[in-house]
């Protein structure tokens, strides 16, 4: 079954770059707009060869995983003020809900204004795009525990932060870790967004070198990375999380 | 350890850990003195939920609540265990007054209210842990009490791995692990197959033989009622008042399809049909 799906995999990308390279090769379009398979695997090696990527990898890297702690204690302390007091559920909860419909880029022209064009400003943005998610999750989840297992912790014995601690938080887990992947998702899209304005030497910024220098094999390069770096995050931290947790509680297994 | 074993002799195997010694006294007397409850509802008039309840349970006794849905059992288990007060009037442990729920008194629920992310063993360890017993005594007492409801074998599993029978041994255990003097049951076994209730009867009534802790058990099953406590207590539909109350002097272990257990629960029935026709009257009525 399992090498089933995967020759299905294979042979689906086999055909994608197929028809890629004979696209290029029919030359409709000048390399400068669809450049070859070739062109894109020779910026990559040259980019891996020059440094320049593994540079952008670990900067890009650093940069959203500090972001996305931030964020993600910053939301920890929302998320609690907000699902022990009524009044910030009913203040501050309502604005955190309607700010997160806000696209994270528009922090970006107050970002820059406020920091000027340097780190700071990035981190604002990724603070800003991923943290409402993150909170708003926190609270949720806090909700979704069902009335019997407080009843039960308080029963037993535990209370106050023993009671959070050893109980909601365990509890919540489950929604707690699909907010978490969310929030990541959001502060990796904030992240290349705000890399791509301001000049920084990480990815998005790669991907912008090759746009001013017409140089469509590198962004389609990048482009890749960003592609298999994001993937690859959910794949290996995230869903491996939800995978245990999962089996752990016998919820149904997430695919 | 002082003397050599003798050569060729087998070292004595225990299996069976020892009973854990006791933290609390296990003379817990509850007194429910003119409590009076009531509650707001939604579409505005007070609901009484218990009406001048008195009633005294003895330390070590099986008392089992009966009466139709609606008439204030939980909410009576509920003020022993102090998670809510009373309106009027006091609910007393050793003539003091419940401030609050305390690990002397221990809820059991129709759904068990087994923590998911712990396994058996963990879970039965909860409550001893937040109480800060030491680490190698609350190992041992889990052994202990996982050999009472005789899931052993089953300390490393996860609950969803278990059966609805079994879920409710581990909350037994659970709550015992923490040497409570009284055991709450809200209608613990409701949700069970017959067979499965049968069989934790025997064990319910072996654990507390040999536990003597005082359990207050809830049902809305008059057989089941009768075949466990030494008294049975009838409450009216709402507003929940004490109707009657049986005394069940037959000789342990009892049969659930024992001829006097049959005939005394037909008495309570009896009794209780007005309630049951008041409460159903209310429930299609609305």
């Amino acid at each position: 079954m399992r090498l089933d799906k995967l020759a299905k995999n294979i042979l689906f990308y086999a055909v994608i770059l197929g028809v890629w390279y004979g696209i290029a090769r029919s030359h409709i379009w000048p390399p400068y707009l669809v450049p070859a398979p070739g062109d894109v695997y020779t910026a990559l090696h040259d980019g891996f060869k020059d440094g320049s990527i593994w540079i952008g990898i670990r900067i890009s890297m650093q940069r959203v995983v500090l972001g996305y702690l931030a964020s993600v204690v910053l939301g920890f302390f929302l998320g609690l003020g907000i699902s022990t007091s009524t009044f910030l559920e009913d203040t501050l909860g309502r604005l955190l809900t309607s700010l997160q419909s806000l696209p994270s880029i528009c922090w970006l022209p107050l970002a820059i204004l406020w920091f000027g064009l340097t780190d700071k400003a990035i981190y604002f943005v990724i603070i800003m795009g991923s943290l409402f998610s993150i909170t708003m999750s926190m609270e949720s989840s806090r909700a979704a525990i069902p009335r019997i297992i407080p009843m039960a912790g308080r029963n037993l014995g535990a209370k106050g932060l023993k009671l959070f601690w050893y109980v909601l938080l365990p509890a919540s887990l489950p929604h707690l870790i699909s907010g978490l992947k969310q929030g990541w998702a959001f502060a990796w899209r904030a992240l290349i967004s705000a890399e791509m304005i301001i000049i920084s030497l990480g990815l998005g910024q790669l991907l912008m070198t090759g746009r001013d220098l017409n140089d469509m094999s590198q962004v389609v390069a990048i482009l890749l990375i960003i592609l298999v770096l994001g993937w690859a995050i959910d794949a290996l931290v995230f869903r491996t999380i939800e995978r245990k947790v999962a089996r752990r509680w016998g919820l149904s297994v997430p695919a | 350890m002082s003397t050599l074993p003798q050569p060729g002799a087998a070292e004595p195997l225990r299996i069976v850990p020892t009973a854990p010694r006791r933290h609390t006294p296990h003379t817990a007397n509850i007194a429910l003195v003119g409590v009076e409850q009531s509650f707001t509802t939604r579409q505005g008039p007070r609901l009484l939920a218990l009406d001048n309840i008195n009633l005294d349970i003895a330390a070590g006794e099986f008392v089992c609540i009966v009466g139709p849905s609606g008439c204030g059992k939980t909410s009576l288990l509920s003020l022993i265990a102090g998670l809510s007060f009373p309106s009027r009037g006091e609910v007393q442990l050793n003539t003091r007054p419940i401030t609050g729920p305390g690990t002397d008194r221990i809820l059991i629920f129709q759904e068990h209210g087994l923590f998911p992310w712990l396994t058996v063993g963990q879970n039965v360890e909860f409550g001893m842990k937040m109480k800060g017993v030491p680490r190698p005594e609350r190992r041992q007492r889990v052994k202990y009490y996982l050999q009472l409801v005789k899931l052993s074998q089953f300390e490393n599993s996860y609950v969803h791995q278990l059966s609805g029978g079994m879920r409710q041994r581990v909350a037994i255990a659970r709550a015992l692990a923490t040497d409570p003097a009284i055991l709450l049951m809200d209608e613990p076994f409701a949700a069970l197959d017959a067979q499965t209730r049968d069989m934790l009867h025997d064990e319910l009534e072996r654990i507390w033989l040999e536990t003597r802790c005082t359990i207050v058990f809830v049902t809305h099953n008059i057989r089941e009622s009768v075949r466990l406590g030494d008294r049975v207590v009838l409450m009216t539909y709402r507003p929940g008042r004490i109707k009657a109350e049986f005394k069940v002097d037959m000789p342990r272990p009892r049969q659930i399809e024992d001829n006097n257990v049959a005939q005394l629960s037909a008495r309570i029935l009896n009794e209780m049909r007005a309630e049951i026709d008041k409460s159903v009257q209310a429930e299609f009525s609305r």
